[in-house]
């Protein structure tokens, strides 16, 4: 008998043309903890997906045991003891605990019985894992740590020996993770094994056994968790990257264009998303905000944009007031000079099925130059769009091209010139170069620093932390909603990756 | 006729009224709940009302009638699963063509087979259902006021009928009781979930549309078998839409829809009461006023005015596995 | 409908791709021709002669098409905008009423010419006054605008019912419709305008309506490819998230568009009322809004493949007629088919042949670059 758990062999997986796994090879010791970090997309769900048969590796094999499974579908990998918590929860809101638990493992054709029995389970697994849930509660009436614990009883009830969990604390207060790292430890100790994905280096730190990193659809090492230490993962994780090279003066920074103070943002869902972040812009610099995604980023940058409504918090956008928890509207902050290039092109910063002129004066389409009237000014749309396409360099140099037949690097080169051209007096920039080719980085980077040079104040959003160090006057790192430190560009990888990780947080809130 | 004699006339027209609604808004609730919506009720149930006619009277067969019918409405059910779960198509537009492919087919295949005007033969006594008396109700006849209720308003209807009303709590415990149920019901909120519990979305929302299709064909048999003796042209008169109206008023639950077509066939009942009569306080009610009601009624709701129609949370959306 | 297909070229996208579509449609309609025992070739003859072969056919293929670009145009500019009013039935037949009472007003004191601006601005007004309510509540409230048009069509029945029954029918006559109209209520016929091609139209109603339709199908390219309020909607209807972004403002375009879509429908009523009958008379739309919505999808939402798909219709209808006096069979409920099978085959199912279109396309590109390395090579 073999003492792993899981053996994966060389798993290789692509979506078209973007190639999420590369020859992994992963063993797992039975009766252990195993961590599994890296940045987002680097292929950590991916390979948990194939694990639990979402998806078919194009190549390489899974042994589950020691014995060569092929997981055609979940059935396959519920049968062989593996079970998975999902990221995002896959529970039914209106449906009872006790409802959720029994779904495809209902026993019967006729509920009575099963349902019987699934509540004596219910209670055995509570009792003996120290997993309390109401089996009558209503899952959208539950708190989220509780809708978690659901997600593991639904896998523990259908006899999961592997249990994977997919960043499980990405929604969960500190309290209730700790609470979670319990409940895991626990249920190690009774013999089963546990694959933890996460990209926080304090999990894996606090709770794993054995810890594997990959990065950018590979798995680069596998370490003993005793026998390592944050800075190795973390540089692990990141990689020695080749070091952007950007030509750049010193900063000559102004006056504050763009204050933020106190600001308090949440999601769809109610949870704090954006936590009492204060910040200043001044013109002439780069202010850039460091951090894993989904710490708040995203929420902060449509807050001061006036795409999200804010809970409490002021913004000055040139020393007057923008009304962030009201009536804040994008299209009067752009009157007033704010420019945003957003993270998301292609559901936010562009419209694919548009030919290529539409999409140049997206949100400036109220602009006296495009209309005569009611009416579109189709010339000098076009004009001062191919004036853009050929200033940027775009290509194909066609303005009535559908922008969804770009590449990314042009598809971006589209939404920068529209927001740059527009001579601004903030400019907020969102993932400049997510999907964009080498070639267009570099020139994407020269045209930001020439923003700041020409006296914009501007405020970068990056996950790559080569292009915050390399871009960037000043950078603020955000974990979990709040802005954590303030470094120099010349802070070290390792140092800002500690703070990203939240690692260094209660130093500085000590400070 | 004293009072208590029109209050049982109306409701006994309530009933009768009310039963194909009951078919189809239970059929709407089958495929709806599994996250398919459906507005082709109408043409389902109008093919199936043409084919049970037009069986019924070539093979001389009330059976052979319903069996067509039921047959007929699936085949119908089918496409719009095909399009709208295999093909990931627009449910709405689906529902849309399956409607008007019914209704220009019947009239074209039933004037080609039997040239009346796009009518069925007129059906004889053994290709009909007929009415099922029950026990006792002749001799309790004279007993006063349960005595007429027994005989006319319970005693005296179709089998159909009964079926109808029995399917009510049939659905429910089918819904709420049965593996079947709690993953039909699953994957009209969360086809995630599903998908991860192992069960296929695909096949569970197939089952989903067919038995709307098998209950679309008891409603149109019910309409040329049963209350008529042989399809007309256009017979079903927007019952489908009425159907799909009294399911949302219902907020998709059984009991529910089993109400809002009492009250909508009860709204329709009164009306061809109510012709020309005027009642107290509000005078004379128009008789085009009652049968916009139920529609009426269903907007005020859709908008939030009486509660909240909160439909399934996945329907209209075909199953796309995220990333 | 988001699923990412491999580029295609334009001519394959937007001729070939549809072509495939309509074909398909018009084999299952032919299937059901041999069904009831009749040759589809023969049919198909048969339905072109009696549509375009004479003046009088011409007349009605185009009094019929008139309808349809009104209610093609109405589903289209909802479709720009992501909404799917089906309620264009209902929007024509209250825009009836609209012409209706501009025209028992003013028939008797104005010419037609100055009766005419009247009717059309009154049957747009009550169109849209008729989608305003659904398309508030979709905006505001987020009431499904699918469901609340579909209720509004049959509130509108009942209501133009009493209206004709209680209201407008004349004391004394039975049938439930108005008085017909005097001279200054009706369009003079468009006889001039065929008579230039050499046809003459004979009894056939085509009216003055046809050309106010070729206009609203300019108009509406204007609003829709050349307006700032119409590149809103376009932006509302292709990403909310992006028209969010812009700082579009959701609920004002989403009334806006269904007050227009709305009005386009109403505008329908002047062709029958005005143009034809000359009276407003229960049932006058007999489905041309639910026709709309087959050729708003067969022309995919574009003023310039809505008319042909109009008059392609239009033929259906005249043509239709024409052969259920050569063969009883077929009455002009094969159009109800072929409309439904038109919705199937260019609506739910439009994406059916595209994977094996591209797949044939892929190969061919395939092969055409292994022989360019080929020849590169050599």
């Amino acid at each position: 008998m073999s003492d792993l758990a899981i053996e994966l062999q060389g798993i290789d997986k692509s979506f078209g043309a973007v190639h999420a796994n590369r020859n992994i090879n992963l063993s797992v010791h039975k009766g252990t903890i195993h961590g599994i970090i890296g940045e987002n997309g680097a292929g950590k769900s991916t390979l948990m997906s194939i694990l639990y048969g979402f998806y078919q590796a194009d190549r390489g094999n899974i042994m589950v045991n020691g014995n060569k499974l092929i997981i055609r579908d979940p059935n396959v990998a519920i049968a062989s003891g593996i079970g998975m918590v999902h990221q995002h929860f896959m529970l039914v809101d209106n449906f009872t605990v006790l409802e959720n638990v029994m779904l495809g493992a209902e026993e019967n054709a006729i509920l009575n019985r099963g349902i019987v029995n699934a509540r004596a389970e219910l209670k055995r697994l509570e009792d003996e894992y120290a997993l309390e849930v109401d089996p009558d509660a209503i899952i959208e009436e539950l708190p989220v740590g509780l809708q978690q614990r659901v997600e593991i009883l639904k896998a523990l009830y259908r006899g999961a020996e592997i249990l994977i969990l997919d960043e499980p604390t990405g929604v969960l207060t500190p309290a209730e993770a700790d609470h979670l790292f319990r409940i895991l430890e626990q249920l190690r100790d009774q013999g089963k094994t546990i694959i933890l994905i996460t990209h926080k280096l304090r999990e894996i730190m606090a709770i794993t056994d054995e810890v594997s990193v990959m990065r950018r659809g590979e798995m680069v090492a596998t370490r003993n968790t005793a026998d390592t230490s944050v800075e190795e993962l973390a540089e692990l994780m990141v990689g020695r990257r080749v070091l952007l090279r950007v030509e750049k003066g010193e900063a000559n920074p102004q006056g504050i264009k763009l204050s933020v103070e106190g600001l308090t943002v949440k999601d769809g869902r109610g949870v704090v998303m954006v936590d009492n972040v204060s910040l200043d812009v001044r013109a002439g610099e780069i202010v850039g905000i460091a951090g894993v995604a989904g710490n708040g980023q995203s929420e902060l940058l449509e807050a001061i944009t006036g795409i999200r409504r804010a809970e409490s918090g002021t913004i000055l956008l040139n020393g007057e007031t923008i009304n962030a928890s009201g009536d804040a509207d994008p299209q009067d902050l752009r009157k007033r000079g704010l420019a945003h290039v957003p993270e998301d092109r292609h559901h936010m910063g562009l419209v694919l099925s548009f030919e290529e002129n539409e999409n140049a004066i997206l949100g400036y389409h109220y602009d006296e130059n495009y209309l005569n009237g009611p009416m579109l000014n189709l010339d000098n749309i076009r004009k001062s769009a191919s004036e853009s396409v050929e200033k940027y360099d775009i290509r194909p140099p066609d303005v009535r091209l559908k922008t969804a037949n770009f590449s990314g690097g042009n598809q971006q080169k589209i939404v920068l010139a529209r927001e740059m051209e527009r001579d601004p007096t903030v400019l907020i920039i969102g993932q400049p170069t997510r999907g964009v080719d080498v070639g267009a980085i570099e020139f994407i980077h020269k045209r930001i620093i020439e923003m700041r040079d020409a006296g914009k104040a501007v405020l970068l959003v990056s996950v790559e932390l080569d292009e915050i160090r390399a871009l960037s006057d000043r950078i603020l790192v955000m974990f979990a909603g709040r802005v954590v430190g303030e470094r120099t560009p010349e802070a070290t990888e390792g140092e800002l990756g500690l703070l990203m990780a939240g690692v260094e947080e209660e130093k500085e809130a000590a400070q | 006729m004293d009072y208590f004699q029109i209050g049982l006339v109306t409701l006994e027209a309530t009933i009768r009224l009310s039963v194909p609604l009951i078919f189809a808004a239970l059929a709407g609730l089958y495929s709806e709940r599994s996250g398919v919506f459906d507005i082709g009720l109408e043409g389902k149930m109008l093919a199936a009302a043409f084919a049970g006619g037009a069986s019924a009277a070539v093979y001389d067969s009330a059976l052979i009638g319903l069996l067509i019918a039921v047959i007929v409405s699936v085949c119908l059910a089918l496409v719009h699963a095909f399009a709208s779960i295999t093909q990931r198509g627009n449910q709405i537009v689906s529902g849309v063509a399956i409607n008007f492919i019914a209704l220009g087919a019947t009239v074209i295949l039933g004037q080609a087979w039997f040239r009346q005007g796009g009518r069925t033969p007129q059906l004889g006594a053994d290709s009909r259902f007929q009415t099922v008396t029950l026990p006792f109700s002749e001799t309790l006849a004279d007993v006063p006021v349960l005595g007429p209720i027994y005989n006319s308003l319970i005693s005296g209807h179709f089998l159909l009928t009964y079926f109808a009303f029995a399917m009510v709590p049939i659905t429910w415990w089918v819904l709420y009781r049965t593996r079947f149920g709690l993953r039909l019901r699953a994957v009209g909120e969360n086809p995630g979930a599903v998908d991860t519990a192992g069960i296929s979305v695909t096949q569970m929302r197939y089952l989903g549309v067919i038995c709307c299709g098998i209950l679309c064909g008891f409603a149109g048999a019910y309409l040329s078998m049963a209350v008529a003796a042989g399809f007309v042209k256009g017979m079903t008169a927007g019952k489908g839409f009425i159907a799909l109206a009294a399911l949302i008023f219902a907020k998709w639950k059984p009991v529910n829809v089993m109400l809002a077509c009492l009250l909508f066939g009860f709204l329709d009942a009164g009306a061809i009461l109510m012709q020309g009569k005027s009642l107290p306080l509000v005078g004379e009610v128009p008789v085009q006023f009652m049968q916009a009601l139920p529609y009426i009624l269903t907007v005020v709701l859709l908008a939030g005015f009486i509660g909240k129609a909160i439909p399934p949370k996945a329907g209209g959306q075909p199953y796309v596995k995220e990333r | 409908m988001s699923v990412p297909y491999a580029k295609l070229p334009v001519w394959v996208e937007y001729g070939l791709i549809p072509l495939i579509n309509l074909v398909v449609a018009f084999l299952v309609a032919g299937l059901v021709v041999l069904l009831v025992g009749e040759s589809p070739l023969k049919a198909a003859t048969l339905m072109v002669q009696g549509a375009f072969g004479y003046g009088e056919g011409l007349g009605f293929t185009l009094y019929y098409a008139t309808n349809f670009i009104f209610t093609g145009l109405a589903v289209a500019v909802a479709f720009h905008c992501g909404l799917f009013n089906i309620g264009g039935e209902g929007q024509a037949y209250i825009g009836g009423l609209g012409v209706a009472l501009a025209c028992l007003l003013l028939d008797g004191i104005f010419p037609w010419f100055l009766t005419f601006p009247v009717a059309v601005l009154a049957s747009a007004v009550f169109g849209a006054a008729w989608a305003f309510i659904p398309g508030y509540l979709q905006a505001k409230r987020g009431s499904h605008v699918v469901i609340t048009t579909i209720m509004f069509n049959f509130i509108a029945s009942s209501l133009m019912v009493y209206m004709l029954v209680e209201v407008l029918k004349p004391l004394g006559s039975m049938a439930p419709q108005t008085r017909t109209f005097l001279d200054g209520g009706q369009l003079p016929r468009l006889d001039w305008l065929l008579s230039i091609f050499g046809f003459d139209i004979g009894g056939a109603p085509f009216n003055l309506s046809f050309l106010v339709a070729l206009v609203a199908a300019f108009l509406v390219w204007l609003l829709i490819w050349r307006t700032r309020l119409g590149y809103e909607i376009r932006t509302m209807g292709a990403s909310p998230t992006a028209a969010r972004y812009a700082g579009i403002k959701e609920v004002r375009i989403i009334i806006i568009t269904m007050l227009i879509s709305g009005g386009l429908a109403g505008m329908m009523a002047l062709n029958p009322i005005m143009g034809d009958q000359h009276r407003l008379q229960l049932d006058f739309v007999t489905g041309a809004g639910f026709v709309g919505i087959a050729v708003a999808l067969m022309g995919r939402s574009h003023p310039v493949g809505i008319i042909p798909a109009a008059i392609l219709f239009g033929m259906l209808y005249q043509g239709g007629a024409e052969i259920s006096f050569e063969m009883p069979q077929i009455s002009r409920d094969m159009i109800t088919i072929i409309q439904g099978l038109v919705i199937l085959f260019a609506g739910a199912l439009e994406h059916m042949f595209r994977p094996a279109i591209t797949a044939f396309f892929a190969a061919l590109r395939g092969s055409g670059e292994a022989s360019e390395a080929a020849a590169a090579g050599e």
